[in-house]
């Protein structure tokens, strides 16, 4: 069960919003402090360990941006919107961040209302208000990515990609 | 029931006789396509390595952001990518020089074949649905996922079929066509969209790719068109490999089915911050003072957007105050644009015309936007930010209307300007 302080979000949040352009190289530790600067200035500075986000339709439209990857950096310990872009999906799927579709969640839900959320049942219950919801169940497959930390340790575990190491900027020609 | 164009590639490509919306399948990939943003993520330069790779004749390097590298940092990168290249013996290569949009490289080179499944780590993959391909951008690892292993997963969703009947009227462009379905119809998250009808014989490739590319704008998982013989001619004149196209099922069954009378279709305007829902006529934006236009971008780089440009700005002169920046989406479309004359049509006009980059699509390079500036813009995206700084105004709309803008100095109907067929 997750239980968490909720933050409401629109329709079609976009990628650029989560990741802007000016951090777009920059290392995750800088992304994470600009998620949401044009829209909502300062929301990194409130959100805690553990809160949700909850939004409206077409969260996560826009690019290939690891949007989800900075939405877990930040400390959130999942999402529910009424639906997810495709992209924004993949990204929650690689990065390992749960992020859950159901329908009336925008509604059903004001900012500062506490939220409980079952990965066994995919019910959304609003604790607050006492409103239960049902989100579209996760194919089992996704929702271990999403629990477990992501692609990677997968594809590590397999031999097709080596650990994480410190970055090597230049190094130029051998 | 029978399957949609899409529901039928990802059958094939999955082993299975048939998948419906709500499946999750695994598919073979039939070509991976990496930019130079991808080695951000592995290589020298990146936070791994990869060890593997499933199948080096099925990956493509192409080299597209951040082209010729802007920093020291992206100049690394690029490094580090050819040093990938070597390692795994990649053949299919186009370093700087022989470089484009990625998307747009696909195209040139007919790289997606029909009824074959495509992956990218950039959004506007779903370009290649113009070829009756599954395309689609994926997230940094997935690409990796994809060249170790050889395969990807994707969410089968609805399909709405497009039915594009006619033909368009002088002036008006397939960037029209998506603006009044983004703005007619909203977003497509989580289905797929299908083109066919009747008004296919008189669309070319490149007006097709304008209209897939932008699928990504509806939010769409995969946009495609039915395989017709412009799309073989085309494929024929390009690439050798055998492939097996996918035509929808006479029964399939759509969420939705709507046609677009093309002869209907007028020049649009999306105003500033999204696509969505948020397309008017030109008329009622027109005036509004400009300081930039731009034409590139996967969506409106091809040949023939750099054609429009020139026809709607030759003998005349961009207004004081403008700049017109026109970027061709690849160096095959740069050199074509030379032998036709384009190049010199704008230049002459006072336009830039500069490399084949996502440059200011992007807001990367060759076109940044400052505090406050106004553009106007054929590319693919018009978010808050998205071309520079987060105060800047942006318009979308097409080719012919950036123009006809940049001609006025103030958004304008391209009909004052335009003289030439599409």
């Amino acid at each position: 069960m997750i239980t968490g302080r909720v933050w409401k979000f629109g329709d079609n949040i976009n990628t650029d919003l989560m990741i802007p352009n000016h951090v777009l190289h920059a290392p995750e530790e800088e992304q994470l402090k600009a998620v949401f600067s044009a829209n909502r200035p300062g929301w990194v500075d409130e959100v805690q360990k553990g809160d949700i986000l909850i939004a409206g339709h077409n969260f996560g439209m826009g690019s290939a941006r690891a949007g989800a990857r900075s939405l877990r950096n930040v400390g959130l310990a999942c999402m529910v919107a009424e639906s997810l872009n495709g992209l924004h999906l993949r990204n929650s799927v690689n990065y390992g961040f749960v992020a859950l579709e159901c329908e009336g969640v925008s509604t059903a839900f004001s900012e500062g209302d506490i939220a409980e959320i079952s990965l066994e049942d995919f019910t959304i219950r609003n604790k607050t208000t006492g409103v239960t919801l049902k989100a579209s169940p996760v194919p089992e497959r996704l929702l271990t990515l999403m629990q477990n930390g992501g692609t990677f340790p997968l594809l590590e575990a397999e031999g097709y990609v080596s650990p994480v190491r410190p970055p090597k900027i230049g190094g130029g020609h051998k | 029931m029978g399957m949609t164009i899409i529901e039928k590639i990802l059958a094939s490509r999955s082993g299975q006789a048939k998948v419906s919306p709500g499946d999750v399948v695994v598919v073979d990939v039939d070509c991976q396509v990496l930019e130079d943003m991808s080695f951000f993520h592995f290589g020298r330069t990146g936070p791994r390595d990869i060890l593997k790779v499933w199948d080096p004749s099925k990956v493509v390097v192409i080299y597209d952001h951040d082209v010729p590298a802007p920093s020291a940092r992206t100049a690394a990168i690029q490094d580090a990518g050819r040093e990938f290249i070597k390692e795994f013996a990649i053949t299919r290569f186009h370093d700087i020089g022989r470089h484009g949009i990625c998307h747009a490289v696909v195209a040139d080179h007919a790289y997606a074949l029909p009824g074959t499944v495509l992956v990218c780590g950039d959004s506007h993959t779903c370009s290649a649905g113009a070829f009756n391909c599954a395309a689609r951008g994926v997230s940094g690892p997935d690409t990796l996922y994809a060249i170790t292993t050889g395969k990807t997963w994707f969410r089968v969703g609805e399909t709405i079929r497009y039915d594009l009947d006619g033909r368009l009227p002088a002036g008006v462009s397939m960037k029209d066509v998506f603006l009044h379905i983004a703005g007619t119809y909203g977003d497509h998250a989580t289905q797929n969209v299908e083109f066919g009808g009747s008004g296919l014989p008189w669309l070319g490739m490149n007006a097709r790719r304008t209209l897939t590319t932008m699928g990504a704008e509806l939010s769409a998982e995969f946009a495609t068109f039915e395989a017709d013989d412009v799309l073989l001619d085309y494929i024929k004149e390009r690439n050798p490999e055998p492939f097996e196209a996918q035509d929808p099922d006479p029964d399939a069954t759509y969420r939705a089915r709507r046609t677009i009378q093309l002869a209907d279709i007028e020049p649009l305007v999306a105003l500033p911050d999204a696509v969505i829902d948020n397309s008017v006529p030109v008329g009622q934006v027109a005036g509004v003072p400009i300081q930039q236009a731009y034409i590139g971008s996967c969506a409106n780089g091809t040949l023939d957007d750099l054609k429009v440009a020139a026809e709607v700005v030759s003998g005349r002169q961009v207004a004081p105050g403008v700049r017109l920046i026109v970027t061709p989406a690849t160096q095959l479309i740069y050199r074509q644009a030379i032998k036709a004359g384009y190049v010199e049509k704008l230049v002459d006009a006072g336009a830039v015309v500069t490399n084949a980059t996502c440059g200011a699509c992007y807001g990367g390079h060759m076109g940044v936007l400052g505090p406050g500036e106004t553009c106007i813009t054929a590319s693919t995206r018009n978010f808050k930010g998205r071309m520079g700084d987060p105060t800047a105004q942006i318009y979308m709309a097409s080719p012919a209307t950036v123009a006809a803008s940049a001609l006025a100095g103030v958004i304008a109907h391209p009909g004052e300007f335009f003289r030439g067929d599409v």
